[in-house]
């Protein structure tokens, strides 16, 4: 029996999250070099839509389903046990999951207890072994090859086209195994509701820095937002003000984010900051000042008052 | 509580690093070096629970040459109790970190091992997960707030969408985000003190930790650079070459 690729679904036990569509298109590559067949992973509770969206992606093969009470919540102790009871049943080259908070969270875990090293982020698959991934907040690329029985990588979602959600008729198979989480209790969550697209999957990200002054003047962005079907995103220094939530974050320790327009709006341009936004198509750069390192990646760069340009914007825009 | 935190001496967050001319590795030849910016958080959250009275001695351990002493130092000074120095000259990736770790933690019977959740130079964001599962202990990963409670901690997560409220139950593993605290900075008579404190020299083979690479780097490169575009003169002319030029309008 050949091994095959195994793909962690992240979803929230109601919808797959679209990311996981982008780390299947690492794997249809990996397919590609090895000739393995692709599984998903629905590890989760109540969680058949899920399975049934992966089912319906073309290129899988397969989709395992774990339903279990404890892994309601998805954490790492629980998943991560799964995962492995799962890969003592079957064989597996290569397990992927996309770089999200639950990714980071899960992969590392999963890796340990298998005695692997992990690959984070990858950018581009170079054959079953060999892999791209950023460093140095994406200031240097590393090609990288593993000698691991098991290569478990994590897959950065902006590196890699998403795969044809519908198409597929992939078998699904029930995998039960007594999973007990004695070490971590979820307690509660505050989720940020929004009716804007989701930063990492927007087409369009209008994102604010220290320059905005105060939260108060966001809802000048999101103005700006709503017109272009914009998300909303921000620098670490407006976060760090409390101007925004922290999940608006983008950047090498934020979120990466890769749209076809990125307008920056009073964002110096720190490296940090470059690292989450420098791939995206058309950035524009909306700074007083012209001396802003912003100036130097953006394909259009706006000397202005952002006070005065943000609402001239969006007038417009009308 | 004894907590142990973990420190990485890497390239100073301000510096735009370069690749070699061999594309074998970036060039850190007379690059100024710092403590990894989130292990200055998890150095501050340990001390902050010491001055609680929650912990009873704080322990900073670094994996690396003997360059790394100067973190450690540097940790000293803010506060941590004693250091340990992991002697490695080759670098070690974060499997063989966390089981180094988890050696320690077992070894000095650590409660809590406080890290950063993220290297700033390898970008890893693996070592606190890896020793968690290697001490089959809880972990709270990217913290912004940690709670110690009797015989558990509470830790609030940042996460894709908002935020996370977990409770850890004893030993666990919690990673630092930087909204988790603002780290102060050392006072000279502390610098002064810190070199009287204890630091001491282990090496892998004491710990029975076997730290052979998995990984190979078969060559490091710089990205393509972005081109400087053009300084339009007004809104009106913004929003006319988005939509001709660029096509994204
Ligand atoms: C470990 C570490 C991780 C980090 N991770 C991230 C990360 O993931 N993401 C991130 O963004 N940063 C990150 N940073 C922080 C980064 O180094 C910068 O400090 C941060 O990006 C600066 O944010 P800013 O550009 O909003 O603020 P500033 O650098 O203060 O820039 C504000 C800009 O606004 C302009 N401005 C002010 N008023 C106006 C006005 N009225 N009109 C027009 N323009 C105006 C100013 O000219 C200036 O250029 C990290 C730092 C460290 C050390
Ligand atoms: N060589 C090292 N020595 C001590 N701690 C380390 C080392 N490497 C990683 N760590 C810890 O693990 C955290 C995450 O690192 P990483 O998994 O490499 O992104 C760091 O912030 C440190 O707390």
């Amino acid at each position: 029996m050949t091994a095959s690729i195994l793909v962690i679904a992240d979803h929230n036990n109601a919808q797959l999250n679209a990311v996981t569509l982008n780390t299947l298109q690492a794997a249809v590559e990996l397919k590609a070099a090895t000739g393995s067949a692709i599984s998903v992973l629905v590890a989760g509770h109540q969680c058949d839509t899920v399975a049934t969206e992966a089912a319906a992606v073309a290129d899988v093969d397969q989709v395992i389903v774990i339903d279990d009470a404890t892994l309601q919540n998805q954490l790492a102790e629980s998943v991560a046990p799964a995962v492995v009871a799962l890969t003592q049943e079957s064989s597996y080259s290569h397990i992927l999951s996309a770089a999200t908070s639950f990714g980071k969270d899960l992969l590392p875990r999963v890796a340990a207890l298998l005695d692997v090293s992990q690959i984070s982020e990858i950018i581009e698959v170079v054959d079953a072994e060999t892999f791209v991934r950023p460093i140095y907040a994406g200031n240097a690329l590393a090609t990288i090859k593993s000698s691991d029985a098991i290569k478990v990588m994590s897959v950065r979602g902006t590196a890699f086209d998403a795969v044809a959600a519908t198409g597929g008729a992939a078998e699904q198979n029930r995998f039960s195994v007594t999973i007990s989480n004695e070490l971590s209790r979820f307690v509660s969550e505050e989720k940020i509701i929004s009716e804007r697209p989701e930063l990492t999957s927007a087409a369009i990200i209008i994102s604010g820095g220290r320059g905005m002054q105060s939260g108060e003047n966001f809802p000048m962005l999101e103005k700006v937002a709503d017109k272009l079907g914009a998300a909303v995103g921000a620098s670490r220094a407006a976060v760090d003000a409390g101007f925004v939530a922290n999940d608006m974050q983008v950047g090498q320790t934020g979120k990466i984010v890769a749209p076809d327009l990125y307008i920056a709006v009073g964002i110096s341009g720190a490296i940090q900051h470059l690292a989450g936004m420098k791939d995206s198509k058309v950035i524009v750069a909306i700074n007083k000042d012209v001396e802003a390192p912003i100036f130097g990646v953006a394909d259009y760069g706006l000397v202005a008052d952002l006070f005065e340009a943000v609402p001239e914007l969006e007038q417009s825009l009308s | 509580m004894k907590v142990l935190v973990a420190i990485k001496r890497v390239v100073d967050a301000n510096v735009k690093i370069r690749v070699k001319s061999d594309h074998s590795d970036v060039d850190l030849a007379n690059v100024k070096m710092a403590i990894n910016p989130f292990c200055e958080i998890a150095v501050e959250e340990a001390i902050r629970l010491k001055e609680k009275g929650v912990a009873s001695e704080v322990i900073a351990v670094s994996v690396g040459d003997d360059r790394c002493q100067e973190q450690l130092r540097t940790a000293l000074a803010l506060g941590a109790d004693r250091a340990l120095q992991v002697k490695t000259d080759v670098a070690v990736e974060p499997l063989g970190v966390a089981k180094l770790l988890n050696a320690i933690a077992v070894k000095e019977g650590c409660d809590l091992v406080v890290l950063g959740k993220q290297s700033i130079d390898s970008d890893n964001n693996q070592t606190g997960q890896m020793l968690a599962a290697i001490g089959n202990m809880s972990q709270g990963t990217f913290a912004s707030e940690v709670v110690c409670e009797e015989g558990q901690i509470s830790v609030t997560r940042e996460v894709d969408g908002g935020l996370q409220k977990l409770a850890l139950q004893l030993p666990a593993v919690v990673t630092t985000d930087l909204r988790l605290n603002e780290p102060r900075f050392a006072s000279l008579p502390n610098i002064m003190k810190a070199k009287r404190k204890p630091l001491a020299v282990l090496t892998p083979d004491e710990l029975s930790v076997d730290v052979t690479p998995r990984l190979c780097t078969l060559s490091v490169v710089s990205p393509s650079e972005r081109e400087a575009g053009v300084i339009v003169s007004n809104v009106a002319e913004l929003v006319e070459k988005l939509k001709t030029e660029a096509g994204v309008l």
